[in-house]
């Protein structure tokens, strides 16, 4: 980065006659200012713009779990903590976070898997590097909406592509819609076409940072790559791994536009509900139904403390499991 | 955590030739196998087919959506224009909402992250440390959280299905405010900053003609990885704008939720087109965008 620092000089005040005398201390005392203050000045706006749209929306979240919310009169009761007992005996909710977590699981862990595959394979010397970097990591380009349509369709029960081949086969087609491990595994299709290719991209950025001659002197003792992949890439990068797990897990579990593309923009998730998240009750209780934000509002700190939960569960089974023998 | 955005990759020396070993292709190793481009050339395929196939649908006729080997039609003009003229999704308008909504949002997140991750990385103040970590904090807290108060917080200032509800909300972003922190504190020298100062250079001064410019290469990836984020943008638009207001994506959602009635080619010549703005960002700025992603292992 020298060169860039090198080519852009400070563009200097053009040298002014030395201000008189009173002039030079009004303007080091506004030096003074300058250096105390701008620095808050400039971080102001985040922490401003931050508290008012992120900060204090989550807070007052909680004080709207606790009342239930009269679409008609436009007013709110007190409720204490009904919701949240409401919440606790509601099955479609239970359903919701089975579901959630089933999809989640379905998808993840093949995403970071594969992603770690390719990740390795992209981390030589090779032709066209660029070009099959691009290939892996274009589908994260598309929407989430335009995925949702494109896979909706090409898991379709009668003309689909995917289903085309199954008959091909020789196999009954299958109705993807119409059961949970169906349904579950056409979204995580879905999710890992997404992102398995960007994952791979963030795992090859941490890779080459590893040195190369821990390899070469590996190999000298005969380590087979599959080995040295497991043995010295992955406990290397496990920083890495740690950080995409945390970051698949929060937003895996928050999966909301995916499952309701899939099932024709409605936050239903199929007839009996087999393929409905927590994110997509969340929206049919909030916003199709009765606007029960109250509900609504109970629900999603419950699915912050499942995030939470969760995110420190992996982030300590990741922990353990990759362990590398020599550091 | 110093390595670059844009560094050349690759492995530093080749290693000695002659250093073959119990069969073990030591100075090879870092040479693509054909078996590799194979599994990679096999996986680029599979990544841009679905891709490829929603132009092909785009292209044909209603009745040859379903014909097997996809090869694409001829109509895809025809289907665009039909779609188009569907009044209920406003395509052109939620294309035209989009671009403003995205264009805004990245010049504010690339602004405000710019100048506060200046503060962090080279401003000497008192708490810089605990709030930093606040601002790294906010990058784990699930987005959905806030949403419903987000909403009647809308509700109350009169936004709703307005676009100032999808682009005040996303003015400022945690991920970008660390980025840049993190690019200033070795793409900017502190002798620099010290050199300005000394010639009378106001902060703000530095900022402007120092720092920005050396951040100009980080700066460009978050505006990208920003637009991008925010054309694709879906949860949120979702619950606070109606069809009136749509963006792309809901434009979308509104053509698929008619898509019982099938008019598949019309509805796949939209979610083609709403493809193609990113495709062409995609195109040309490929290398920073991958650069830029492949940076984001170094934030861990």
């Amino acid at each position: 980065m020298a060169s860039t620092i090198g080519s852009a000089p400070p563009r200097h005040a053009a040298a002014a006659p030395p201000p008189p005398d009173r002039e030079r201390r009004r303007s080091y005392r506004l030096g003074r200012l300058d250096i105390k203050f701008s620095p808050y000045l400039y971080i102001a706006p985040f922490f401003v713009l931050f508290g008012v749209f992120g900060l204090f929306p989550i807070l007052y979240n909680l004080r709207v779990s606790l009342y239930k919310y009269d679409l008609l009169s436009g007013s709110r009761t007190w409720v204490g903590l009904q919701n949240y007992t409401d919440l606790l005996a509601d099955k479609q909710f239970w359903n919701a976070v089975y579901n959630t977590f089933g999809m989640f699981v379905l998808s993840t862990v093949p995403q970071l898997l594969l992603a770690l595959m390719i990740a390795n394979l992209l981390n030589r010397q090779m032709k066209a590097r660029t070009a099959l970097r691009m290939g892996v990591v274009v589908p994260s380009i598309t929407s989430v909406a335009a995925v949702g349509i494109i896979f909706g369709m090409l898991f379709a029960d009668q003309y689909g592509l995917i289903n085309y081949l199954v008959t091909s086969f020789g196999f009954d087609p299958i109705a993807w819609r119409d059961s949970k491990p169906t349904s579950w595994a056409a979204i995580a299709v879905m999710v890992d076409w997404r992102w398995t290719g960007y994952n791979a991209l963030i795992y090859l950025g941490a890779m080459q940072a590893i040195p190369k001659d821990l390899y070469e002197s590996a190999s000298l003792d005969g380590a087979s790559s599959w080995r040295q992949f497991w043995k010295i890439t992955v406990p290397l990068i496990r920083p890495t791994i740690l950080f995409t797990v945390i970051i698949s897990t929060i937003g895996g579990l928050q999966l909301f536009t995916e499952p309701l593309m899939f099932g024709g923009a409605q936050p239903r998730g199929g007839i009996d509900n087999q393929f409905q998240t927590v994110a997509m009750y969340i929206y049919e209780r909030t916003f199709t139904r009765n606007f029960e934000y109250g509900y609504g509002a109970a629900m999603s700190w419950m699915l912050f403390i499942m995030i939470l939960i969760f995110a420190l569960v992996n982030f300590a089974l990741v922990r353990r499991s990759v362990k590398g023998d020599n550091k | 955590m110093t390595t670059q955005t844009l560094r050349t990759v690759g492995p530093g020396a080749p290693a000695p030739r002659a250093r073959r070993r119990r069969g073990m292709p030591g100075a090879r190793l870092w040479q693509a196998s054909p078996l590799t481009y194979l599994a990679l050339i096999i996986a680029s395929v599979l990544s841009i087919f679905p891709i490829l196939w929603s132009f092909i649908i785009a292209s044909r006729d209603n009745s040859a959506v379903y014909e097997m080997p996809p090869v694409p039609g001829t109509k895809f003009l025809d289907n665009t224009s039909r779609m188009l003229n569907n009044p209920d999704a406003g395509f052109l308008v939620g294309l035209a909402n989009s671009f403003l909504v995205a264009a805004v949002v990245t010049v504010s997140v690339v602004f405000f992250s710019t100048l506060a991750g200046f503060a962090f990385a080279k401003l000497r103040f008192r708490g810089s440390n605990i709030l930093l970590l606040s601002i790294i904090l906010t990058m784990m807290v699930p987005t959905q959280l806030g949403v419903i108060p987000l909403y009647l917080m809308m509700v109350e200032f009169g936004w709703r299905d307005q676009l100032q509800a999808i682009i005040v909300p996303f003015m400022v972003q945690g991920f970008g405010v660390f980025m840049m922190r993190q690019y200033a504190s070795s793409a900017v020298s502190n002798e620099l900053i010290e050199a300005a100062r000394i010639d009378g250079c106001s902060t703000w001064r530095i900022y402007w003609n120092v720092v920005l410019p050396a951040l100009r290469p980080a700066a460009a990836v978050l505006a990208l990885l920003t637009f991008m984020e925010s054309w694709n943008n879906f949860l949120w638009p979702f619950i606070v704008l109606s069809n009136n207001t749509p963006t792309v994506q809901i434009s979308l959602k509104v053509l698929s939720a008619g898509l019982y009635s099938t008019d598949y080619a019309a509805l796949f010549a939209g979610t083609s087109l709403s493809i193609v703005p990113l495709l062409l960002v995609f195109i040309v700025f490929g290398r920073q965008i991958i650069g830029g992603i492949m940076e984001g292992s170094v934030k861990a």
